[in-house]
């Protein structure tokens, strides 16, 4: 039982942490339908950011929101760049183009941080567990990751809907014509937005840092999964991107959890074990394969285009 | 049109003997290596011309087709591991395989389109990866070694290099010939019209998923022999032969040479890996009398290149290779 209250967590945090992520790449979609390949590579500068100030500073929290702005930056920078010249041509493009950055960024940080990976030590007063309910121990940090994307999660919701640039991001994403011809500056709002994204790729980056070793090609195995919920969220729908997320965040963690034992009740023990890794990284796609028979528009589509 | 003088049937009746006559070269004294590299290049084409066929013709942007290099490698793999060394049996099941894979994927990701499609089908080669990655029993992430090649009737010998060369070379005209086949037969002419206008073309009384679910499984099929024919010459398989980066470098050949075009997709493998293999090397002759050793080390980073260069490929020149030889031959002609 208390496994199954930690593994649930972990679900839940995970999730979360992903919809970190989706949200980034189906708002960049829904509002510059703009396919962003290279949301992976700012997730991965985020945690090789938040690595680097940590040895400058000596502080986590100064580290991750100096590295939060690092990212914001970079993201601008290569909105300005890059993305800027590919507003509305043809996907295939943007796929294209967003590959060569993946390349040039992978490239760039091997060869800035060179090609051995980097860790980030936590500091004493989160790098424990609290006791959550009577007998379970939890660990303090990933609680706070659960509070910090929620937090996230609440916010960037008031943004959206109750600010006013919100309402100019909804609006852009339903007539961007329109938001122009009104005299909105739309080409600052896209570069915000790009950098928004990018932020919340970064965030979601240096707060798995400390979890996982800061390394090349990390951004690329989570911008498979920040797809597969957008697209059983619905490509442009952020609460499309919170539900698919949460999904796939307990499936995938709670396959990994329970499902070997589960195998081993029905074959045989060597059968079981042999077969699981494999079935286990398969469930979430099955889950995106039923959802795409069910609806294949996504289960919160907005977009009628 | 043009005579049958231009720039365009030029290059490719260069390109043609150039592949035939490659072996010619080195028997008389060229680098050994290039016989690899051309032999990598011609099944790499293979596979490129076989996505040129869903992506330029039929105007599916599939983010997945390596998935079918890795199941047609690992069929051979696999079956070599189990003992079953005869080509007639491993590359009939590399090619089932694959066309299975294909149909499942393709029903799947075709009830959706655009980015949808984009997304589906990467994350269902992905999938593939995790699963081959899980097989402990096939060397799992590690990869599995093909001690053995594919066995055929006497005197086809895969372990003869330049045997082996020519069987490849043979296999891409093959397919080149099918496509250009395909593309000029009525369901060709569906296929395209539905890329053009899909609303139109089942407005006329096509059933167009069902074109379009059969040309993806055609594409998919002739990739799994192109898989084939890789774990033949590398004498290994690996997951990473279906990550999605190697899918990336499919659809940058098509682009590269040229979307929807006969022979553009064969000029952009020769064009990629070519380049692949000479950029370090550029990198080092024009750097190094200019920045010293700096530029020696910077030789390794040379895919620091690469990225750029593609978004200015993107974003230029559009039309690839074909679409330079084609205005080449405009301008010839007022």
């Amino acid at each position: 039982m208390t496994l199954f209250i930690e593994q649930s967590l972990n679900g839940l945090q995970f999730g979360l942490l992903l919809f970190l992520l989706a949200a980034g790449l189906t708002l960049v979609f829904g509002i510059m339908d703009l396919v962003n390949l290279a949301h992976g590579s700012l997730y991965m500068l985020g945690a090789y950011f938040a690595a680097t100030f940590a040895i400058w500073t000596g502080s986590f929290v100064l580290a991750a929101v100096m590295s939060l702005f690092a990212t914001l930056l970079v993201g601008m920078l290569v909105e300005v760049i890059a993305m800027r010249r590919l507003y509305g041509r043809d996907h295939l493009d943007h796929v294209l183009a967003t590959f060569g950055l993946i390349l040039f960024f992978d490239e760039s940080v091997r060869l800035i941080w060179g090609p051995e990976g980097m860790s980030l030590p936590l500091p004493s007063w989160l790098n424990r567990s609290v006791e959550i309910l009577p007998g379970v121990q939890y660990s303090a940090y990933r609680l706070a990751i659960i509070v910090v994307t929620l937090s996230v999660a609440v916010s960037l919701y008031l943004l959206v809907m109750r600010t006013r640039i919100g309402m100019l991001i909804r609006a852009g994403a339903s007539n961007r014509e329109m938001v122009g011809a009104l005299g909105v500056n739309i080409k600052l709002l896209y570069t915000l937005v790009f950098g928004l994204g990018a932020a919340l790729a970064g965030l979601a980056g240096l707060m798995q840092a400390p979890i996982l070793t800061v390394q090349i090609g990390m951004g690329e195995n989570i911008l498979i999964l920040a797809f597969v919920i957008t697209v059983i969220g619905g490509i442009g729908s952020i609460r499309g991107a919170l539900v698919g997320a949460l999904f796939v965040g307990f499936i995938d963690t709670m396959g990994r959890a329970f499902f070997p034992d589960l195998l081993r009740m029905v074959l045989s023990p060597t059968a079981a074990s042999t077969a699981a890794p494999a079935l286990s990284s398969m469930l979430i796609y099955l889950l995106m394969a039923i959802v795409l028979i069910a609806k294949p528009e996504g289960l919160f589509s907005t977009s009628q285009r | 049109m043009t005579g049958w003088l231009s720039a365009r049937n030029i290059a490719i009746v260069t390109l043609v003997a150039v592949l035939l006559l490659l072996p010619l070269y080195i028997e008389l004294g060229g680098n050994r290596f290039l016989l690899s590299l051309f032999t990598r290049i011609v099944i790499l084409a293979m596979a490129a011309v076989s996505l040129n066929l869903i992506l330029g013709y039929g105007g599916m942007m599939s983010f997945g087709h390596a998935a079918y290099l890795g199941i047609g490698g690992y069929a051979v793999g696999m079956l070599a591991k189990e003992g079953v060394v005869s080509g007639f049996v491993q590359w009939p099941v590399a090619l089932g395989a694959s066309a299975l894979f294909a149909l499942v994927i393709g029903a799947l990701s075709l009830r959706t389109r655009g980015v949808y499609f984009i997304m589906i089908t990467l994350a269902f080669a992905q999938m593939a990866y995790y699963i081959v990655g899980g097989i402990a029993r096939y060397g799992g992430d590690d990869g599995l070694t093909v001690n053995q090649r594919s066995q055929f009737l006497p005197p086809v010998d895969l372990t003869n290099k330049v045997q082996f060369y020519y069987i490849c070379v043979a296999l891409l005209l093959a397919s080149v010939f099918l496509v250009w086949r395909l593309i000029n037969s009525r369901f060709g002419m569906v296929i395209q019209g539905a890329r053009s206008n899909e609303i139109r073309m089942r407005a006329i009384g096509f059933p167009t998923y069902r074109y379009k679910l059969t040309c993806f499984v055609i594409a998919g099929t002739m990739c799994g022999l192109a898989g084939a024919l890789l774990a033949n010459h590398t004498d290994f398989v690996s997951p990473s032969m279906m990550y999605w980066t190697r899918s990336g470098d499919l659809i940058i050949m098509v682009v590269l040479g040229g979307m929807g075009s006969l022979f553009g997709p064969v000029f952009g493998a020769m064009a990629l890996l070519v380049l692949e293999e000479m950029l370090p090397f550029i990198i080092k002759v024009v750097a190094t009398p200019l920045f010293g050793e700096v530029a020696a080390r910077a030789s390794e980073y040379w895919q620091i290149l690469m990225g750029p260069l593609l978004l200015l490929v993107v974003l230029f020149a559009r039309g690839g290779i074909d679409g330079l030889l084609r205005k080449f031959d405009r301008k010839e002609r007022p």
